[in-house]
């Protein structure tokens, strides 16, 4: 079996610090997103400083007709995939998600794009008993917040997508793995204000490869983001609502 | 593109000022987005280089992607943002190395471009832009544009040395040294005074492909200039020993982080005068050659992260210079003198031969002698003095480096710098509107038609 790792959205910052985590454990990689030239840098890097073999193809979360199809293409030409990290996503304007045009984008994107590409994989490794599935949401997922509850709900929702995943695949030995990163200093945050504790990209790169020897279900990055996030989860909604959050 | 204004500073700290800063990830963003813009790699130029006050600062640590490795010819093409560290995990277990290396190899590949940087073999290599096959230049207007020595030779060499003012350097092509190990031979001369040190940096027996001097700034009269020659080359295959495991390894150092800024008083005349007596005699003692990993060879202080916090809150000011041949030693002599009468003691001086001058337009290196100075800021003091080390290497025919100063004058600059006319008419071609600014180039009013 190939031991190689399908990454899609592989060009932001975290996908790429994952990406070498893999790499420099020694794996094999398909890079998959809509830049062709970013793709093709990308890959020439990876190969040239870890030595590993380094594939790539375009890709569109929102054109769900052709995700068969492109899977079904990595697979041949990797000869088999052994997992998979889908660390695409679009934040948007949030204000201009107000009209449901850009939210529905929003949602097109980061869910119903991610529900797709992730049925497929899951059906892909369920009968060869085998492989993981690695899915970054958002701690924006966890409770909706006037700022953001667009994306938020989008990533809520494929936070459960992935939850339902994990329980399927269980008795079959495939991990599902939900992220959930906090601030990271990435293109979405740069120059945002009000952000603390930025994580650096390598250090949620790192983390997500590592997580794969622990048997942790969903990591919040950096860790202490699980505890901000249960405190914001159990503040009554009576209170909430006034908050602006 | 989301821009970030905060207060920033080169590597010297000083000065600090407001910048609006860009930082994109992917190359196509990396394009003259604002009206006055300047590159900025890992900030390690010491003065204001590579800030803009008031104006835009554009990151290329993103955009930092290896695209090239020829291991059969020793090429390697990279995207500018790239660090020498980078490079080197790359290469050397590869078995190349890179031609021209600074003290530090947390510095972007740009940036050795921007500011043509030299090593210690620049008596034998030249500076960085010697070493330099193709640049992708990112023009005012967006073009891009592949220079070489052989093709718009004009723009190339306006743009190596040129400290970022012509463009945004994009993509860099160099041609690597092979090397038979990652280890170094090395060998050090304990020499008494300056007289001697020239003495030696001449004497074609002592030299290595790598030669340094190391001076004890604080001696004065009959001992001044006293200090250590290092010399030293990448191992030969019979200099290695008879049994070595993996000859291209690479040992990761962990560096210590100074984790604030020093009290202002412990760099003091005292602290600095013990710590180089301690230094002269202790780096003095290895007269026999031995073996050491590359890294803290060419990067002694690289094991120290934020060693500049060591210069307190107020920074420090790095003074390079260089005294063309002929006037050298009566330069160097004067400016050392000076130095010790004054009471600014510096913590490290380093004298280097320089070899054939570079062809860089606004390029630092020249053939000579060339003496750097670390100068912490205690007191406005500092400043007049500079000025008067600024007259006497005008004085002797010499100038002052750019990417490490951040007080030059723009008449001293002019007078330094005589190719300036002929950089301007490259500049004023391909900028027209003097878009790409530094507060270096504003404060020397390089790059300003009159």
């Amino acid at each position: 079996m190939s031991d190689t790792v399908l990454i899609l959205g592989a060009t932001s910052a975290i996908a790429r610090a994952t990406a070498a985590a893999f790499a420099a454990k020694g794996n094999d990689l398909y890079l998959a997103a809509r830049d062709k030239d970013e793709l093709e840098r990308t890959a020439a890097d990876l190969q040239i400083r870890y030595g590993v073999k380094v594939s790539y193809g375009l890709f569109d979360a929102e054109a769900i007709e052709t995700h068969e199809p492109f899977f079904q293409d990595v697979v041949q030409e990797m000869h088999g995939i052994s997992g998979v990290v889908l660390a695409f996503g679009f934040l948007g304007d949030q204000l201009a998600a107000r009209d449901f045009k850009t939210g529905a984008k929003i949602i097109a994107n980061n869910f119903t794009g991610a529900a797709s590409f992730l049925s497929i994989c899951a059906n892909y490794f369920e009968p060869l008993q085998f492989g993981f599935i690695i899915g970054i949401t958002s701690v924006a997922g966890d409770r909706g917040r006037q700022s953001n509850y667009v994306y938020g709900a989008a990533k809520g929702a494929l936070s459960l997508f992935l939850q339902g995943l994990r329980n399927r695949l269980f008795s079959s030995g495939v991990r599902v793995i939900t992220v959930k990163p906090g601030f990271v200093d990435t293109a979405m945050t740069f120059g945002m204000p009000g952000l603390f504790l930025v994580a650096s990209p390598e250090y949620v790169g790192n983390r997500i490869v590592g997580a794969l020897n622990k048997s942790s279900d969903i990591i919040y990055l950096p860790w202490f983001w699980r505890y901000i996030m249960l405190i914001i989860k159990h503040i009554p909604e009576f209170i909430f609502k006034r908050m602006k959050l | 593109m989301a821009t970030l204004i905060k207060p920033v500073s080169g590597w010297g700290r000083y000065p600090v000022q407001s910048c609006e800063i860009e930082r994109p990830e992917r190359y196509a963003d990396l394009k003259p987005s604002s009206p006055t813009l300047i590159a900025r790699g890992q900030g390690r130029s010491y003065g204001d280089a590579a800030l803009n006050e008031n104006g835009h600062v554009i990151l290329t640590e993103r955009v930092n992607r290896l695209l090239l490795l020829d291991v059969e010819n020793g090429i390697l093409r990279a995207e500018s943002g790239v660090t020498l560290d980078e490079v080197l995990n790359a290469i050397v277990p590869k078995g190349w190395f890179l031609p021209v290396t600074p003290g530090t190899k947390h510095v972007s590949l740009g940036g050795c471009v921007a500011a043509d940087v030299h090593g210690k073999n620049h008596h034998h290599d030249g500076s960085f832009g010697n070493h330099v096959l193709s640049i992708e230049l990112i023009k005012a207007d967006g073009s891009r544009i592949e220079c070489s020595p052989e093709n718009h030779s004009d723009i190339f060499w306006a743009t190596v040395g040129g400290m970022g003012l012509t463009g945004i350097i994009g993509e860099v092509t160099i041609k690597l040294i092979h090397i038979h190990s990652s280890q170094m031979m090395v060998r050090h001369y304990k020499t008494p005074n300056l007289e001697q040190i020239f003495k030696l940096l001449e004497n074609p027996t002592a030299d290595d492909s790598y030669t340094v001097a190391w001076i004890d700034s604080l001696v004065s009269g009959r001992e001044l200039g006293r200090g250590v020659v290092m010399c030293g080359h990448h191992a030969n295959d019979d200099e290695l020993p008879f049994r070595i495991e993996n000859r291209y390894n690479i040992k990761k150092r962990h560096a210590i982080s100074i984790p604030f800024n020093f009290p202002a008083f412990t760099l003091n005349s005292f602290s600095i005068r013990k710590f180089n007596a301690f230094y002269y005699s202790h780096e003095g003692k290895k007269t026999s050659p031995y073996l050491t990993d590359y890294d803290p060879y060419f990067y002694p202080l690289d094991g120290l992260n934020n060693w500049n916090r060591m210069y307190g809150k107020q920074g420090f000011l790095q003074y390079q210079c260089v005294i063309p041949d002929k006037t050298s030693f009566e330069g160097i002599k004067a400016i050392l003198e000076t130095l010790t009468n004054s009471r600014h003691p510096s913590f490290l001086a380093v004298l280097k031969r320089l070899g054939a001058e570079s062809k860089g337009m606004l390029s630092f290196t020249m053939t000579g002698y060339t003496l750097a100075l670390d100068l912490p800021i205690r007191d406005q003091g500092i400043f007049p003095l500079l000025n008067r080390l600024d007259q006497i290497v005008m004085q002797h025919g010499g100038r002052v480096y750019l990417a490490k100063d951040a007080r030059l004058s723009p008449e001293s600059f002019h007078t330094m710098y005589p190719r300036y006319e002929e950089w301007l008419n490259v500049k004023t071609l391909i900028d027209p509107e003097n878009r790409f600014r530094s507060s270096l180039s504003q404060r020397l009013k390089i790059g300003e038609t009159a």
